[in-house]
C-alpha cells in the first residue's frame, strides 16, 4: 500500500508503472470506494499538484486545455467560454461548488460515466485525448477511448495529460442542455450537445451533434450533418431531435424510463442545436444555457 | 496501511498518523480533535462535513486526508475572529437562521467561500453557493438573509 504525492508528469509515470493508480480530485475515486462500488486501489499517486497538467493553452493546432482543469476553472476560463462554451456550460452544472473546485476534467473523461456531462461537448467539439506513458505518448480520439461504461482503452500505465481542440473558427457555436430534476448536486437524467457553424446567409454550415446517458458511452448522433446541412437554423432542431430520439439506446432506472430518455433526448438535441445556433449567430447567452435560459428541468 | 503525516488545520501543524484510506472528515474529528465539523450523509450530498482547502469549499468525508498534506484547511474552528463571532456566525444567529444547527458549520464554509469568491452575491449567485448544502429544519430563506446582511457588512 502507498501513497504519493507527484509533482512531475515523469514522477506519476513512474508510480503508474510501478501500478499506482492516479487520483485527482477523488470526487469519483474515493466517492465510489465509499459506496463499495470498487475499492479504494492499495496504491494511489496523487496529481492534484502537477503544473504540467493544468493551463488553457492556444497551441499552433488548436487548444490544449490541461487534465487537471477543475470544472470551476473551465466553466470561467476565457478560452473555453467564449469559444468552447459546450464544455464550460457542462462544467458549471457539475454537483455543487466543492464538486466543480476539486472535480478535474481528465477525471470525468477517465472515469467513463456514461452520463459524464464534459463528455457531450468534448465530442462535439472534436477533442482527442493525450495519454502518456513511460514508453511514450500518443493521441486518440474520445470515441476509441471509452469502452463502456467506466472503461476506457487507455492502459493501467497511461495518464490522460490533455484534450486537444482543433481551432475554433467563425459563426461557430455550441452548447450543452442537460434534464435535471433539480439545479445542484444531479446526474444528468439525459444531456445533449450541439456544436453548429452558420453560413453567411445564416443556414447550417455544419453541426454535430452527442448524447450524454442514453448508451453505455457518449453516443455521437450519426448522420446529423448529412440531414441539417443547408437548413435554416430553425429547421434544424427538429430534425436534430428526431435523429437523436431514433438513435439513442437508454435503459431505465430509477431516475428514468427507457421511453421517458429516449423521448427527452429528443427535446434536450433540439435546444442544443437552438443554443448552438444563436451563440454561432453572435448571441451572448450565458453560461450554463440550462440557467440562461431554463431549458433543461423536467 | 498506516501512515503518518502533517496537516496544517487552521494554521496550526498537526501530526497524524492514521489509515491510508481515512476520510478527512475523520481525520479532524477524531485525530486532530476539532469536532466542529459534522457527519451528515457521509456520502458527499448534505455538506455538514464542509471545510475549505486552500479556501475553497471541500466535502471532508470524501476526501483523503492524506491527499490534503501541504494545503490548508480550515475549519468552522478556524472562523472565528479571536474571541469574536465572525460576521457570518452573529447573522445568523441574528437572522435566526440557526435552529437544530447540525448544518450550520458547513453552511458558514460555503457561505464563507463564496463571499471571498463574490463580495456582493446576487440572490440567485448566494443559492448556487449554498447548494453543496442541504438544511432539514430551519428552511433556507433564514440563511440566505444572514449572507445577505453580511455581504453588506462586511462591504459598507
Ligand atoms: C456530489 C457529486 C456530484 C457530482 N456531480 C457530477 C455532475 O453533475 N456531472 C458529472 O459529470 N460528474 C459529476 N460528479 C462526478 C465527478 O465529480 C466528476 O466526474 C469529476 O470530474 C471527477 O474528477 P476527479 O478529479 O474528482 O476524478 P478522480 O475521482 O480523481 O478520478 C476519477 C477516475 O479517473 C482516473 N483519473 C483521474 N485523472 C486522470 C488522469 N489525468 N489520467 C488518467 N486517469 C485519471 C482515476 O484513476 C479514477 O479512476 C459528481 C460527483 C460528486 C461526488
Amino acid at each position: 500500500m502507498s501513497f504519493t504525492i507527484a509533482t512531475t508528469v515523469d514522477e506519476a509515470l513512474v508510480a503508474l508503472d510501478a501500478g499506482a493508480r492516479p487520483i485527482a480530485g477523488g470526487t469519483d475515486l474515493v466517492v465510489g470506494a465509499r459506496h463499495g462500488k470498487a475499492a479504494l486501489p492499495a496504491d494511489l499517486v496523487a496529481i492534484d499538484r502537477i503544473d504540467e497538467l493544468g493551463g488553457v493553452e492556444l497551441d499552433s493546432a488548436g487548444v490544449r486545455v490541461g487534465a487537471l482543469m477543475s470544472h470551476a476553472e473551465l466553466m470561467t476560463d476565457p478560452v473555453i467560454v467564449g469559444s468552447y462554451t459546450a464544455i464550460a456550460d457542462a462544467s458549471a452544472l457539475v454537483g455543487s461548488p466543492s464538486t466543480r473546485h476539486v472535480g478535474t476534467l481528465g477525471g470525468n473523461v477517465m472515469n467513463g460515466s456514461p452520463a459524464m456531462d464534459t463528455g457531450a461537448p468534448l465530442t462535439v467539439l472534436r477533442a482527442a485525448a493525450e495519454l502518456r506513458s513511460v514508453t511514450g505518448s500518443r493521441t486518440v480520439s474520445l470515441d476509441e477511448l471509452w469502452a463502456g461504461p467506466g472503461r476506457t482503452t487507455a492502459n493501467p500505465g497511461e495518464l490522460l495529460v490533455a484534450l486537444h481542440l482543433p481551432p475554433a473558427w467563425d459563426r461557430c457555436g455550441s452548447a450543452y442542455v442537460r434534464l435535471e430534476y433539480r439545479r445542484a448536486m444531479e446526474i444528468a437524467v439525459v444531456g445533449a450537445a450541439a456544436a453548429v457553424t452558420l453560413a453567411a446567409d445564416g443556414t447550417v454550415a455544419s453541426v454535430a451533434v452527442a448524447l450524454a446517458a442514453v448508451a453505455p458511452t457518449i453516443l455521437s448522433v450519426d448522420g446529423v450533418n448529412e440531414a441539417l446541412v443547408g437548413r435554416t437554423a430553425a429547421a434544424a432542431g427538429p430534425v436534430a431531435a428526431a435523429l437523436a430520439s431514433e438513435q439513442a439506446a437508454p435503459i431505465s432506472d430509477l431516475r428514468a424510463s427507457d421511453r421517458y430518455r429516449r423521448h427527452c433526448i429528443g427535446v434536450m438535441a433540439k435546444r442544443a442545436v437552438d443554443a448552438a445556433a444563436r451563440r454561432a449567430d453572435g448571441e451572448s447567452i450565458a453560461v450554463p444555457v440550462n440557467r440562461s435560459l431554463g431549458i433543461g428541468a423536467a | 496501511m498506516t501512515t503518518s503525516y502533517e496537516l496544517d488545520v487552521n494554521g496550526v501543524t498537526y501530526p497524524v498518523t492514521a489509515d491510508q484510506g481515512k476520510n478527512l472528515l475523520s481525520v479532524i474529528r477524531e485525530n486532530v480533535g476539532l469536532t466542529g465539523t459534522k457527519e451528515g450523509c457521509d456520502d458527499c450530498e448534505c455538506g455538514a462535513c464542509m471545510v475549505l482547502l486552500d479556501g475553497q469549499p471541500l466535502n471532508s468525508c470524501s476526501y483523503l486526508a492524506v491527499q490534503a498534506q501541504g494545503r490548508q484547511v480550515t475549519t468552522i474552528e478556524g472562523v472565528m475572529d479571536g474571541p469574536e463571532m465572525h460576521a457570518l456566525q452573529r447573522n445568523l444567529l441574528e437572522a435566526g437562521g440557526v435552529q437544530c444547527g447540525f448544518c450550520t458549520p458547513g453552511m458558514i464554509m460555503s457561505a464563507k467561500a463564496l463571499l471571498e469568491r463574490d463580495a456582493r452575491p446576487e440572490l440567485d449567485a448566494a443559492r448556487i453557493g449554498l447548494s453543496g448544502n442541504l438544511c432539514r429544519c430551519t428552511g433556507y430563506a433564514k440563511i440566505l438573509s444572514a449572507v445577505e446582511a453580511t455581504a453588506v457588512e462586511l462591504n459598507t
